[in-house]
């Protein structure tokens, strides 16, 4: 089968079971169901802003969380400020965005190698935690918003229609909100990817030196790819911060950015699809394993079961060892030599036959 | 002049304390490029070790300074014979194996211990300088800074153990086509850095107490100035603990000692900026 074709069908697909879940699940779900599910939705854009960095531009950020804090918290002080969400909803994209483009000046215009990149946004990931954790005394505030330190922000003003104020979107809107914004990002993001900026930007993974020496300026790619990365992540904060109506420090925290390197690497890198599914499959795992909390009792077993580092470490730990491409890419592989084989076995049938 | 002498003590202290958390995972860095992102869990498990063995009547100096390197540094050893040793050369799968580590230890320290701060003492009591107290712990940390460098340095100089570590570091092949074993070398290596680590985390358990998730306020503070150093292992790290440790005091002196804590990090990205290499990428070459 032609591969552009198939690559269609793909696309298709996606954009099947994406607006047929969107647009099927608040009528026959739960609302408690469809709040859950609207979570998944914006981390699963969390998800697609590192698996555009990552995956795609070859810059291992350990700091993505920090972009996505900033968003939450970009938004929730605007909000208390300002009272209609148009400009702090935008807020929340391009302060991260400038924050990441200033990062990424430091990191890429420095040269900084892969693993001190990895380092330093760790570093700046755990600045921004500390900074905010110590903002708990009154005389911390932003305009009309106290940033409440490690007690975090309550009762943040939900999204509202652009300009009018008293239209807020309510609970079942924020689900079509957030499933409607995760399709649109991975579209765009497949967009962007087939553009020229996309095909220059996985070079430069594949091959820093080459592309330079044809004339590209990986560091400006690298910049811009990075900027996007932390706009998505931005928005991704915004529409939690939406979501829970309260944002506290550990958004920040070093267990946020662990989960969304261990979404992308267990979904795969170098795919869209992975990290999504890679997403939604380790959140509810989580929720799981939550969910059978122990009631008191020195039951270890159900200890160990509800103790989310332990459990999303040891996946993190196999992973790496034993499926290091992650899910998605190696179920492609598995199928395309299961595909070969069957091929292989038919053209042996048939060989006799040629013979004669 | 006293609040001179009490700065320069508490200096002196803050510097002494980064040379300690970070020289373990110098020695690791330097010598197999490994990036380990459970170091931080190092250091937590030396604490706990040390106030697990205290609490068992074992003396607090044999606990500190004996049985916490020791235990650590024997789960150094089982942890790069099962996790390490098949990622090397994979310099970022290494980074993401060990977080996973990370996370798994403060899982299991967190079912195990709980999650509260549990603590010693710190022994010594206090000395006086003019009108102002300080513990007399400070200046033991201090000691036991200077005694761990000196010992490093020794070793790294005149021990053939050293001339077999300093010989791999720099071509491991060529070390290991005169017989040496490059793997056995690491293992040993990892372990020593290990065992570093958590004499380091026992050292600093009295003054800041233990609890699950403190490697996190360490990891980022001691891979700063493993960066910020550079490649030479010990005056990369005497360098950068001296001049992160001179901001982060003064910092803390002058603001409150958050801001002293940003101060050091932004301090280290600016300079991460000037000299991609470390300081010893530019300065002290030829140290070791």
């Amino acid at each position: 089968m032609n591969e552009r074709l198939l690559n269609y069908l793909g696309l298709a697909l996606v954009a099947v079971i994406g607006i047929a879940f969107m647009v099927l699940t608040p009528r026959f779900a739960e609302l408690d169901a469809v709040l859950e599910l609207t979570v998944y939705m914006v981390m699963a854009i969390l998800a697609l802003s590192l698996a555009l960095i990552w995956g795609y531009g070859g810059i291992l950020c350990f700091g993505q969380s920090a972009f996505f804090g900033l968003g939450a918290y970009t938004y929730a002080i605007a909000m208390f400020n300002i009272g209609e969400s148009t400009i702090p909803l935008l807020l929340a994209i391009i302060l991260p965005a400038a924050f990441a483009a200033l990062l990424g000046y430091f990191m890429f215009y420095g040269r900084i190698s892969d693993v001190y990149l990895g380092v330093i946004t760790l570093t700046v990931t755990l600045i921004l935690f500390n900074s905010v954790n110590s903002t708990a005394g009154p005389e911390f505030h932003i305009g009309t918003a106290r940033l409440g330190g490690f007690n975090g922000i309550p009762g943040i003003p939900p999204l509202n229609w652009p300009g009018n104020k008293t239209a807020a979107i309510d609970l079942e809107g924020m689900f079509y909100l957030a499933t409607g914004s995760l399709l649109v990002t991975y579209f765009g993001l497949r967009l962007l990817l087939a553009s020229r900026f996309g095909r220059i930007m996985v070079g430069i993974r594949e091959n820093e030196r080459r592309a330079e020496l044809l004339g590209y300026d990986p560091r400006a790619y690298k910049l811009a790819t990075f900027a996007i990365g932390g706009a998505l992540a931005g928005f991704a904060g915004c529409l939690f911060a939406n979501w829970g109506n309260f944002v506290s420090p550990t958004i920040f925290g070093l267990s946020q950015s662990a989960q969304i390197i261990i979404w992308v690497l267990v979904g795969g890198r170098g795919t869209l699809i992975g990290p999504v599914v890679g997403c939604i499959g380790i959140q509810w795992l989580s929720t799981a394993l939550g969910a059978n909390q122990p009631s008191g009792g020195a039951d270890w077993w159900a200890k160990i079961l509800a103790n989310a580092p332990l459990i999303l470490g040891l996946i993190l730990i196999a992973f790496v060892l034993l499926v290091p491409k992650g899910l998605v890419p190696t179920l492609g592989d598995l199928a395309q030599s299961l595909l070969r084989f069957r091929g292989r076995q038919t053209a042996k049938r048939l060989e006799p036959e040629a013979a004669e | 002049m006293d609040l001179v002498a009490l700065l320069a003590i508490q200096v002196l202290y803050a510097i002494a304390s980064l040379a300690l958390i970070s020289v373990g995972l110098a020695i690791i860095f330097g010598m197999m490029r490994v990036i380990n992102l459970a170091h931080g869990e190092f250091l937590m498990l030396g604490g706990y070790a040390a106030i697990v063995a205290t609490s068992h009547g074992i003396s607090i100096w044999l606990a500190i300074l004996v049985i916490a390197p020791i235990v650590v540094g024997l789960i150094g050893i089982i942890v790069e014979r099962t996790i390490i040793r098949f990622l090397y050369g994979r310099m970022i799968d290494t980074m993401l194996a060990t977080w996973g580590l990370s996370l798994f230890l403060v899982g299991l320290t967190t079912a195990i211990f709980g999650n509260t701060t549990v603590g010693i003492s710190a022994p010594l009591g206090s000395i006086e300088i003019g009108a102002y107290r300080t513990s007399a712990y400070t200046l033991f940390v201090i000691a036991v800074a200077i005694v761990v460098l000196a010992a490093i340095f020794a070793v790294m100089r005149w021990t053939r153990l050293g001339l077999i570590a300093r010989g791999t570091m720099q071509n491991a092949n060529m070390a290991a086509a005169l017989g040496v074993n490059p793997p056995r070398v690491y293992a040993v290596t990892f372990g020593i850095g290990a065992a570093l680590s958590g004499l380091a985390g026992a050292v600093l358990a009295p003054v800041s107490g233990v609890f699950p998730t403190i490697g996190v306020a360490y990891v980022a503070k001691s891979f700063i100035t493993v960066i910020g150093g550079g490649a030479a292992i010990l005056s990369g790290t005497i360098s950068a603990s001296a001049l992160f440790g001179a901001i982060n005091q003064i910092a803390t002196f002058v603001t409150t000692p958050v801001f002293g804590e940003v101060a050091l990090l932004a301090a280290a990205i600016v300079l991460i900026r000037l000299l991609p290499q470390g300081i010893t990428g530019r300065f002290f070459r030829r140290g070791l």
